[in-house]
């Protein structure tokens, strides 16, 4: 499972600065999982915004947001309210932001924080990355991760190796930095760049024990069928 | 306070120079060398940090090497290779062997130099190491805590691309370290005064002094192997041809005529230059008397 917690409220306030409105996109998989999405959580948020001079255009909970035809054939039944929103907040994992960002040409902002998969990568066949770095940068970035886009993950901008808009590291890559560039540019949303903290902490890609203790990891604590021990097999020999 | 520093606050034209540590210990080539043929005509000298993610010296080494004989070495730190620990303790070490220019950089990939399979760090950045430096100044270090005894005339300074496409990225870099506390930038290598001028156009508005670089053009085939793998360096047509029409005997004269004609059309447009020779240190001060500098 995708362990993602959610961001604190100020932060989330933050990332929608400029924004009167937005739409909420939620995932139904993992998040509801680990206690950080799911209705109840879009409810809340629901509520949140508008006490905080926000309006909730609507809502929608998507099986797996890890799935971009899933995504775009249930999107498709919220277009007049996708229209009227200025943002769209994802309650998801990083991946689910990013996908929602390819979908929608609407500036996306993730609700969570992803921190380690620890194995599970949900079953994304396509080329966005999520490396739970705990600090979900996507709503400054437009919606394109600098961790996993950026060969040397950085978060203050494009180094000096950039190339033809390619990557030093490999002729070919794409460099990251500059598909944030010019998605910002689109978006005329360059000034997010002065937004970021120029440090990053590390300790958020730990999960602690808290977060391991949600229900579906619980659910792998339980075993269905006990075998005997081995000193009563003998005793009963 | 540095005489870096001093020379910049007081609106001077100032020279820089850069030598690059050997790898292995055997000084003679740069310090009797490279620094010899420069030293009288630069106000410091940049020493690279594993340059090219090739393993060397370490830069503060050298610098260490540099101030002890009276010059003035500016430290050039990539976050390539060390945590913030690692970083601040030796920025702290530099300031008490004599050291107070400081360079921030990334730093190239890993991928790039001579240990490919080793582990790339960038727990900071060439910004988040502006931070730090900023902070030490202060007297914190980047967790917040004190400082016994505070290195407060350390200046951080940064590096920028005139030549990059998109400029817009690099002025806003730029302008984002200068907010970090950049107080000096040195450009990477730039050939076309009209680039030049286009980039200084937009970033004079920063108000902080910008040392234009130069990298000494040896002949045709280096300026096509910056073209080709130097990223936001373009080498003109003007300057490969007369290099490669030159005989090899003539190479270096005509080399020097027309990095001469670059910098006279360049200095009115800053405050400065940065000079990376790569192993024609000799050729510097014959360059600069061209130039009257």
């Amino acid at each position: 499972m995708v362990v993602s917690v959610p961001k604190p409220a100020e932060e989330l306030l933050e990332m929608l600065d400029g924004y009167k409105n937005m739409f909420i996109v939620a995932c139904g998989g993992c998040p509801v999982g680990c206690d950080s999405g799911g209705m109840k959580r879009v409810d809340e948020l629901t509520e949140f915004f508008p006490q905080n001079g926000k309006e909730v255009t609507g809502n929608v909970l998507i099986d797996f947001l890890c799935n971009k035809a899933l995504v775009g054939s249930k999107l498709i039944y919220h277009l007049k309210k996708l229209k009227k929103s200025q943002a769209v907040l994802v309650v998801s994992c990083g991946i689910g932001v990013q996908a929602t960002g390819k979908m929608v040409d609407i500036p996306v902002v993730p609700a969570n924080d992803t921190l380690s998969s620890q194995g599970m990568q949900g079953l994304w066949p396509s080329s966005e990355r999520c490396a739970g770095c705990g600090t979900c940068y996507l709503a400054f970035t437009g919606g394109i991760c600098p961790i996993t886009s950026c060969s040397k993950s950085l978060i203050n901008g494009m180094c000096g190796g950039q190339h033809d808009g390619k990557c030093e590291v490999e002729t070919e890559r794409d460099c990251g930095w500059n598909l944030i560039y010019l998605r910002l540019k689109e978006v005329g949303k360059l000034d997010n760049l002065k937004k970021i903290p120029h440090l990053r902490d590390f300790r958020k890609m730990d999960v602690s024990d808290k977060e391991r203790h949600t229900t579906r990891w619980a659910l792998e604590k339980e075993v269905i069928y006990e075998a005997p021990k081995q000193s009563s097999e003998k005793e009963e020999a | 306070m540095s005489r870096l520093q001093e020379s910049l606050e007081q609106g001077k034209f100032t020279i820089t120079g850069e030598v690059g540590p050997p790898k292995g210990v055997d000084l003679h080539h740069c310090m009797d060398e490279e620094v010899s043929y420069i030293k009288d005509r630069v106000v410091a000298i940049n020493v690279t940090d594993n340059q090219s993610s090739v393993m060397r010296i370490s830069s503060l080494s050298i610098c260490a090497l540099l101030a002890q004989q009276g010059l003035e070495p500016i430290l050039q730190i990539t976050c390539r290779d060390r945590n913030r620990l690692g970083i601040q303790g030796d920025i702290l070490g530099a300031y008490v062997l004599g050291i107070r220019n400081i360079l921030a950089l990334t730093g190239d990939h890993n991928t790039a130099g001579d240990h490919p399979d080793s582990k790339p760090v960038y727990d900071l950045d060439s910004v988040s190491l502006l931070t730090a430096l900023t902070s030490l100044k202060n007297g914190k270090d980047l967790a917040g805590e004190e400082l016994n005894g505070i290195p407060e005339d350390i200046i951080p300074g940064a590096i920028v691309t005139p030549g990059a496409d998109p400029v817009e990225m690099q002025l806003i870099k730029m302008e984002i370290k200068i907010e970090a506390g950049a107080r000096f930038f040195q450009t990477q290598a730039i050939y076309d005064p009209k680039v030049f001028e286009s980039f200084m156009n937009k970033a004079s508005r920063y108000k902080v002094p910008v040392l234009c670089g130069i990298v000494i053009i040896k002949s045709a085939g280096m300026a096509k192997y910056m073209n080709n793998f130097v990223p936001g360096v373009q080498v003109p047509d003007t300057m490969i041809t007369p290099l490669k029409e030159a005989s090899k005997e003539d190479r270096p004269k005509k080399s020097i005529e027309l990095m001469a004609e670059f910098i006279k059309e360049v200095k009115p447009m800053c405050q400065g230059l940065h000079i990376m020779a790569m192993g024609w240190e000799r050729y510097v001060p014959e360059l600069l008397d061209i130039c009257d500098l």
